[in-house]
Formats: structure tokens, C-alpha cells, sequence
């Protein structure tokens, strides 16, 4: 599985999203596995500023060339920060999915919620019980 | 890797966009080993052929191919297959991978006189070089006078990198290129030749996606998207693949019934002009009322927005007509367009 990005300062989800805490708040991206599986990103439909988020609910469609995917909620929140880039660049989540491309900084609603996401260990178990 | 007809498949060698680019800029190299060839042979060849597919074999000439489709008495279409003459007896149809069992049943089915229907899908692997830099390639791996010399939908056999192979100037991306028939057991040795040689020109590996961009751009049909046993040929718009005015072959008296009666939906070519992608099974809209259904969408590379094949009322086939594609619940603005969305680049349209 070192074909695969897990950088440790994430929590993750079995949706292949990451969650960073930023003290206040966290940011939101989905996964290096994701963006290698979904190929090519050419289309992101995001929430507004200050849509509220129900963990586990879509949130927003991400496209490939070939394929349309749900965007899952990682946890429960206000969305304080949308990524207007990816409107006209939506490769960057290829090129940086753990920076230039992450997708939205939200404002939890209970902040424990991070901590019960998986560790980047767990995440990787994860993924690697599904490649095969 | 996806499952397909048997065969494992790889959708793409790490990106889809780059790939499609390589076929329209210079080169890309397609394994589509998983397709069909099927022979007919003997006494009664000709008629056999004849009365299976809706274009003219009388006129196919020896080194010449030729699209058409396999038909049912429904006038639907049993499969598209391009046709081989490879002697007065002899002709060689290439068939959708899916379709293999039930194009070899249906041909079995409607032999005339001694013909023989042999299937040798199994021990043929068929690679696709295509691109504007293919015939260069090509050349620099056989003998001279090369297959660089073919003329559109023309073949003839060479070696290639030493295997002995039937290459056809032919393809499914609407760019120059070539199909290469050759022994399953040589294919890999061939593949690998090509994709060394080719490394320096921007020839690169490419896979399923890119294949269905590139076919989508040149608007070529995809059996069991824009075809299936009830599509009209008329209807998907491949009447110029059809002897209307010879007849004779089965279905084609119930193609003209229903041309007589009127069509219900008619195939067109769509681009998105609103912010979505239009997808397989996506509903059309016109006034707010449901006037057709897309049969494959995806962005063009190419063009740099999405395009889109789908059926739609006769009333609003006519290039220019607005439409609204139901995006998941979201209505996306498109036009009916002028196909091919790409044209072919120039030089391979003068020997055809």
C-alpha cells in the first residue's frame, strides 16, 4: 500500500474522506486512494457557506471522466468554508488532495466527533483490505 | 481493472485525459483483445454475408472492410461489426465482445448453401494503434511497402516486429490509426515492441476510458447504449450503412415498415451548455415536458466541455433546438449539435 498517501495529522472515513483539526474548526478532502480510484476530476458540486451538514448525509457529487460520486459527510456540522477554486480547477484534488484541493472547512458540532473517525493506521487497513 | 466479457480490462493507465490526448496529439496503443472475430467460409459465403448485414458485400472488394450491422426480422440491431473480405469466399467479421455467442448463433442460424461459421475470437488478440502518429510508428516495425501505405478501411497482412498480422486502417476514436490482428499466443511481444518503439513519440498504453471519450467525440455508437435488438439503424441515423434501395437482407423489410410509419425518437448529438455532465439514462427535457433519455455523456476532452449522445422526439432532433438535461434532480442547459463533435483530422479522410 505505498502507492497510497496516509498523512498521519488525518482522521478518516470508511467514504475515503480526511478530516484535519484546526483547533475550531476542520478541514475536509477526500482521500489520495479516492482521487486514484475516481481517475481524472472534472466537475465538484459543493454546499454554500453555512449549509448544515448531517454525518453520513451527501453533501455534494464529485465527477470523473467516467463516473459520478456522492460526497459523504464525515461528521455533523455548519460548513464555514467552501474551496471556490475546484469550480474552475477541480484537478487539483488530483494534484494535492491533502492541500490546494481540499474541499470544505467546517465547524463541527461536536468537536469528539474527530477523535471517532479512523487513525491513518486504521484508514490504511482499510483501503488495503478493500484493494484485494 | 473492470470485469468485461470475460476479460479483464484496464479503464485507464493513470489518467483518462492524458490518454485521450495522446490519441488526438500523437498516439495511443488499445488492447481490445476481448472483441470477436468471426469467419465465414465456403460455398455460399457471399449470400450468407449478404442477407446478415445491412451494407452491401457484392461490392466489398478483396484488402477492403466495411462497417454494417447484423439485423433481426424486427428490423432491431443485432449487433455493428465491421466485415473482412479476405477472398471470393472468405469474409471476416470483427464483433462486439458481449455480442460473440449471439452473433455466432444468429450467423449460424442463417447459413445459406455450404458456408461454414467459424468463431476465432478465442485465439485472435486484436491491438488498436491509433493517432496521427500511428502510420510513422507502424512503419518503423515492418518490412516496406508497410501498412502506412493502406488507404482508409483498407487491410492487408505484414509482420509486425516479426508476427505475422492482418492490419486494417481502421478504428474507433475518429483519429488515423490502425487494428492489428494477430496471434493471441505473439500479441504481448507485439504490444511491447510497439509501446518501446513508440516511447520517444508519445505513444502511450491506453485503456477502456479513453477508448469510450475518443468514440463518444467521433460519435460512433456503442452497442447497448445508442444500439440494442430494438434500435432502428435508421433511427441511431447509420442509414448510410444500409442498401435501402437493394434490400434483401434480413430486417430490411421491416426497417422500411417502420421508416414508413414514422420514427418515434431519433438519435442526436448533444453538448451541455449549463454547469453538469449528462449522463447514461439522464432524462431530456424540453418545456418541461420528458422528450428523450441520454445514451452515453461525458466530458470532451477535446472541446473542453461535456458532450452527450441521446434519443429524442423527432421535433427536437433538429441541430440548434435547446433542451435541459435532469442532472440528479437539477436541470442543466443543452443543445441539439451538428455530430461528429470532432472531426476527423484531415489527412486520413482522402483514400476513403
Amino acid at each position: 500500500m505505498d502507492e497510497y498517501k496516509f498523512p498521519e495529522d488525518c482522521q478518516y472515513t470508511e467514504e475515503d474522506e480526511w478530516v484535519r483539526d484546526e483547533g475550531q474548526h476542520v478541514r475536509v478532502g477526500i482521500t489520495d486512494y479516492a482521487q486514484c480510484q475516481l481517475g481524472d476530476v472534472v466537475f465538484i458540486e459543493l454546499p454554500e457557506v453555512g449549509a448544515t451538514l448531517s454525518k453520513g448525509a451527501s453533501f455534494g457529487t464529485i465527477e470523473s471522466v467516467k463516473a459520478v460520486s456522492d460526497l459523504f459527510a464525515p461528521l455533523s456540522g455548519v460548513v464555514v468554508e467552501v474551496n471556490e477554486e475546484l469550480v474552475e480547477a477541480p484537478e487539483k484534488i488530483n494534484e494535492s488532495c491533502y492541500g490546494e484541493g481540499w474541499i470544505l472547512v467546517v465547524e463541527p458540532e461536536d468537536p469528539s466527533d474527530v477523535a471517532s473517525l479512523m487513525g491513518a493506521a486504521a484508514y490504511r487497513e482499510h483501503v488495503d483490505g478493500r484493494d484485494h | 481493472m473492470v470485469e468485461f466479457a470475460g476479460f479483464d480490462m484496464p479503464v485507464d493507465f493513470g489518467s483518462i485525459l492524458d490518454e485521450h490526448r495522446a490519441v488526438r496529439e500523437s498516439a495511443g496503443l488499445f488492447d481490445v483483445s476481448h472483441m470477436g472475430q468471426i469467419f465465414v467460409r465456403g460455398d455460399g459465403a457471399n449470400e450468407t454475408a449478404e442477407a446478415l448485414v445491412s451494407c452491401r458485400v457484392d461490392s466489398l472488394q478483396e484488402g477492403q472492410v466495411r462497417y454494417g450491422l447484423l439485423c433481426n426480422e424486427q428490423g432491431g440491431v443485432v449487433d455493428d461489426v465491421t466485415i473482412y473480405r479476405d477472398a471470393a469466399d472468405a469474409l471476416m467479421f470483427c464483433v462486439n465482445a458481449a455480442n460473440i455467442d449471439k452473433d455466432r448463433e444468429w450467423m449460424q442460424a442463417h447459413v445459406r448453401g455450404g458456408a461454414r461459421v467459424e468463431d476465432e475470437s478465442t485465439e485472435t488478440a486484436l491491438l488498436a494503434l491509433q493517432g496521427p502518429r500511428s502510420a510513422t510508428l507502424l512503419a518503423s516495425l515492418c518490412d516496406s511497402p508497410g501498412p502506412d501505405g493502406l488507404g482508409r478501411f483498407r487491410f492487408g497482412h505484414f509482420r509486425v516486429a516479426g508476427i505475422e498480422s492482418r492490419i486494417s486502417r481502421t478504428g474507433y476514436t475518429g483519429a488515423d490509426g490502425f487494428e492489428i490482428y494477430l496471434p493471441a499466443a505473439q500479441a504481448l511481444a507485439a504490444y511491447e515492441a510497439l509501446l518501446e518503439k513508440g516511447a520517444g513519440e508519445g505513444l502511450r498504453p491506453t485503456g477502456l476510458g479513453a477508448r469510450d471519450t475518443l468514440r463518444l467525440e467521433a460519435a460512433m455508437p456503442l452497442y447497448g447504449h445508442e444500439l440494442d435488438d430494438t434500435t432502428s439503424p435508421l433511427e441511431a441515423g447509420l442509414g448510410r450503412f444500409v442498401k435501402r434501395d437493394r434490400g434483401g437482407f434480413i430486417g430490411s423489410e421491416a426497417i422500411e415498415a417502420r421508416a414508413a410509419q414514422g420514427f418515434e425518437r431519433q438519435l442526436v448529438g448533444l453538448e451541455i451548455t449549463g454547469r453538469g455532465i449528462a449522463r447514461e439514462g439522464y432524462s431530456l427535457v424540453a418545456d418541461g415536458n420528458p422528450v428523450g433519455t441520454v445514451t452515453s455523456g461525458a466530458p470532451s476532452p477535446t472541446l473542453g466541455h461535456p458532450i452527450a449522445l441521446g434519443y429524442v422526439t423527432p421535433d427536437r432532433a433538429e441541430p440548434g433546438t435547446e433542451l435541459e438535461v435532469e442532472v440528479r434532480g437539477r436541470r442543466v442547459g443543452t443543445r441539439v449539435v451538428e455530430t461528429p463533435f470532432v472531426k476527423p483530422a484531415k489527412a486520413e479522410k482522402k483514400t476513403r
